[in-house]
């Protein structure tokens, strides 16, 4: 390709535009992990017996595992103790509502373009704020509660219905899935909850927002979401956190029920802070993602915009149960400057009749590393599985690597599995029908990155979709030359 | 851990019989290599979809001496011999006395890869052998290195096109125990020179029987290889088979792997493309019954720019049997301009058989165009009804399907009496439920 050009110079000197700290009391512990650090944190939430023993379990579980080396990443000895494991804002007394929030957090979310005042009037969006290590504030909880929605943080949940909470928690992560599943397991500190009544389909899209804000703290966070049946929710998550020098570690555990003709759609606009552009800094994003279609006819949607993270390891799964059980995935990761993702799916097809669709884009740009690994599995019984799985990659610049590992296991001999996948460069006879109609090079790489990606934007809700673009359009600043 | 003793023996034999030279040095490195690794398990990556565990828990003799005669060989001779090289192994070892090199010695040189290590061809042999540990570290390559003895050397002298195309038999000898071959070959095709490479396998007598085989091939400037490797043996007769192909200067090379029988058969199919502009078609046809498994692993390693490759596999598995394909294509950064496109088709004919499919593209280079697809299905519904409503019965129209599957890569096969021979295997194959 040809020299870049002033005007992109200036565009890769551009920073990552949430990268400010707010100064803001925090309550923050002491650094390390330890039983007594577990029961700190249990103890300042006040948390029943059963979930400090549950805590303490996946802890002494944790410390005979090994940090998985499978993926396709490379990054520096973590040093677990160097981690504050819990760290909130202060008072962290019960708010009624949102005017009561501190001014200087309101102003935080506000630069981050999440005004909660302006979400407060505006109907459509229901979002639960966590920074660091607590759930800040939800809003619309009294409209959701009228029709039987729960929406609440996840420690709420745990003083006000336990019940559910002791049934759903780790019944599909178990502790014992995974090295950073059984770390957040043990130190959790908050997250989000629903639970979707039968027959109710949530009128407004929930939405979590994840801050981290505090140095050198680790965010724990734990989602778990239940759709009883033929119940629908749509389910946001979005994050961000300062530029730092320093990685900072992410390990989140979501976690989907869908019972019979339930369906989940859960959409996430990753963001976290990427690094600089020689890899300095940029958060570990180690997160654990599963669904279950327990009931017939139960669908569950992941929809995933990977921008951010110095490292991405996830794979957000579904486990097709039930008799004609959904899954879908679609996912768009970029990756530039010296970022790492290595990110898919699994589809365990378990259920007769299941279908299961994966789209997923992958978009390299200087010296970053982006892989796709799935798991598509039809087991014995599973009777008709369909699987259609298409993975393709763009790469920009000659630095990058776009890499896939699909796994395809199947035992049944009724299951129809297709799988393909492309990795190309952006097509000279593209770009040059764009310029020769008067587009710059850049735009013209923005469109087709935009058209590559297109298919599972679409999938995106539409107070997303346009911010998911200009994420993918900053992203992308500077990576074409 | 029976085993383990009697290699160690057996190696500090061999070690003590021939104890200097590149190849005892290479077999020391290769025993090195083994103790410290061992067997894979499924816990490493490469070995995941196969257990060759229990390839190991038998009492193997590395059998010096066989009473294998020209009678055996006549017996499992394939088609178009008279025009062929034919080399006979037989546990594993090169027999010159019951091989037969029908081209003159101005076109093709076979020599014991003993004797090739030491005379004129030393220096090639030096550079060129076990070239393949770069890309196969795993304990079964290993213990194959540390007993390199017997092997044979190959070379296409430069500018020949020798007319024969070259046999390779390998007889392993299941008579009165259990047979274990280590055969080792080194295959030089000089510049602008052509060779037509032929492998089969069989196993005398009912015992079980292990072939752990390595070939490896140089290819340089302007030449030309076919490689076929025809796998049809008995069902207790097991082989880790990797052919390591390293192009190392702008060439062609086309292979066919056809795998019918056999008990755990598992393929290691290497293409290094080690040269700008070259250009790679690897097939291959799996049709596995009974207890059958059978898993192809292929590796393009693009390190040079412009180069392209093809690769289709397709298998169909039956009763409980497993399939099991892996293919890796690498594009190095250099390897600009790589074309590189791969596709693996299967069938699942029975409720207990399994398939394992992974096909993997690792990119370092922005300027390429690679592209994998992977499918698993059944029958076409609608050509079965449209042949039965012609009045063909269920299991001929199966046949005829399958053989239809089948016919992609049947017709890769480019030399006549070879093709013919392999289909009418096939579909012998096919037709017995």
């Amino acid at each position: 390709m040809k020299e870049k050009p002033d005007t992109l110079e200036q565009a890769v000197l551009t920073e990552y535009k949430y990268g400010f700290v707010t100064d803001i009391d925090t309550d923050v512990i002491a650094k390390g992990l330890s039983e007594n650090t577990i029961r700190l944190i249990s103890s300042k939430k006040n948390e029943p017996e059963w979930l400090l023993d549950w805590r303490l379990k996946a802890y002494n579980h944790w410390l005979k595992l090994e940090e998985p080396k499978w993926a396709n990443i490379k990054y520096p000895i973590i040093n677990y103790q160097d981690i504050i494991y819990y760290a909130a804002p202060k008072p962290k007394k019960q708010l009624n509502s949102l005017d009561e929030a501190d001014p200087e957090l309101l102003a935080t979310f506000e630069k981050l373009g999440i005004s909660l005042n302006e979400q407060k009037r505006l109907t459509g969006v229901a979002v639960d704020v966590v920074m660091d290590s607590v759930s800040i504030a939800t809003s619309f909880k009294e409209q959701l509660s009228e029709i039987g929605v729960i929406f609440c943080s996840i420690s709420e949940a745990v003083q006000l219905h336990p019940e559910l909470v002791k049934q759903y928690l780790g019944s599909i992560v178990p502790m014992t899935d995974n090295y950073f599943a059984a770390l957040n397991s043990a130190v959790f500190t908050d997250g989000s909850f629903c639970y979707i009544p039968k027959g109710v389909r949530c009128p407004m899209e929930l939405s979590t927002y994840f801050r981290i804000n505090t140095e050198n703290a680790g965010q724990f966070e734990r989602t778990l979401i239940i759709a009883e049946d033929e119940s629908y929710v749509s389910y946001l998550e979005g994050c961000t956190a300062p530029t730092r020098d320093e990685n900072q570690l992410h390990a989140a555990v979501v976690e989907l029920v869908a019972h019979t003709k339930a369906e989940i759609k859960y959409s996430t606009v990753q963001n976290w802070y990427p690094g600089d552009k020689n890899g300095m800094g940029g958060i570990y994003n180690f997160v654990t993602k599963r669904g279950i279609c327990k009931g017939d006819h139960s669908k569950i949607s992941w929809t995933q915009v990977e921008t951010g993270s110095a490292i991405t390891w996830k794979y957000p799964s579904v486990i097709l149960k039930g008799d004609y059980s959904i899954g879908e995935f679609y996912s768009v990761a970029f990756t530039n400057n010296h970022q790492q993702a290595d990110t898919g799916t699994k589809m365990t097809h378990l259920g007769k009749n299941t279908r299961s669709r994966i789209v997923s884009k992958g978009i390299s740009a200087g010296h970053s590393q982006n892989s796709y690994r799935g798991l598509v599995r039809a087991s014995k019984q599973a009777t008709n599985a369909r699987n259609y799985s298409q993975c393709d990659s763009l790469l920009l610049g000659d630095k990058c690597g776009a890499h896939t590992f699909p796994y395809i296991e199947v035992k049944n001999k009724t299951a129809i599995v297709e799988h393909e996948a492309t990795t190309s460069k952006i097509g000279e006879d593209q770009l040059f029908y764009c310029k020769q109609r008067g587009i710059d090079a850049e735009t013209a790489v923005a469109l087709i990155v935009n058209g590559f990606a297109k298919e599972v934007m679409n999938q995106l809700p539409m107070e997303f979709a346009v911010e998911a673009q200009k994420l993918l359009a900053i992203s992308m600043e500077g990576s074409v030359g | 851990m029976n085993n383990i003793t009697y290699f160690k023996d057996q190696f500090e034999q061999l070690q003590e019989a021939n104890p200097k030279g590149t190849i005892a040095n290479l077999r020391q490195n290769g025993f090195d290599e083994f103790t410290k690794d061992g067997v894979p398990t499924y816990r490493d990556e490469d070995w995941k979809y196969t257990n060759v565990s229990s390839l190991f828990n038998k009492e193997y003799q590395i059998a010096e001496n066989s009473s294998v005669t020209l009678v055996d060989v006549n017996a499992l001779r394939l088609p178009g011999y008279k025009q062929a090289n034919e080399l006979v192994f037989v546990n594993g070892r090169f027999m010159a006395n019951l091989s037969t090199i029908r081209s003159e010695a101005t076109d093709l040189i076979v020599l014991p890869l003993e004797d090739a290590a030491k005379g004129e061809y030393k220096d090639i042999v030096a550079a060129h052998l076990n070239q393949s540990s770069n890309y196969l570290n795993n304990g079964i390559h290993a213990l194959n290195t540390s007993f390199i003895d017997g092997g044979v050397f190959v070379h296409v002298l430069k500018g020949k096109e020798p007319e024969h195309a070259v046999y390779c038999y390998h007889i392993l000898d299941a008579r009165e125990n259990p047979s274990l071959a280590l055969p080792r070959s080194l295959v030089l095709v000089d510049e602008s020179s052509k060779l037509q490479l032929t492998e089969s396998y069989t196993t005398l007598g009912s015992s079980d029987s292990f072939n752990n085989q390595v070939m490896e091939v140089v290819v340089k400037e302007n030449a030309y290889v076919e490689y076929y490797k025809i796998q049809n043996d008995v069902a207790n007769a097991s082989q880790v088979s990797s052919t390591h192909i390293r192009q190392i200067g702008r060439s062609y090379v086309h292979t066919v792997t056809i795998t019918l029988n056999g008990g755990i058969v598992r393929n290691n199919m290497n293409l290094v493309l080690d040269a700008a502009g070259n250009e790679t078609h690897l097939y291959g046809l799996y049709l596995l019954k009974g207890k059958s498994h059978a898993d192809n692993h292929t590796l393009i390693d693009n390190l040079k720019p412009n180069c392209f490759s093809n690769q289709l596999y397709k298998g169909i598995a039956d009763d409980t049997s497993t399939a099991v394909f892996n293919g890796r294509i690498m594009v190095q950064p250099d390897a600009q301009k790589t074309n590189a496109y791969q596709s693996n088709k299967n069938i699942l004919l029975s409720e207990n058989a399994t398939i394992n499919t992974k096909p993997q593209l690792e990119i370092f280079a922005d300027d390429v165009k690679c592209s994998h697809g992977c499918t698993i299905g059944q029958l076409d519904e609608e050509a079965m009804f449209y042949l039965r409503a012609r009045g063909i019965p269920k299991e001929s129209a199966a046949v005829l399907l399958l053989q239809a599957f089948a016919a992609d890569i049947i017709d890769q096969i480019k030399p006549e009496p070879l093709r013919s021979y392999v289909s009418k295997l096939i579909y012998e194959h096919l037709a017995i439920q």
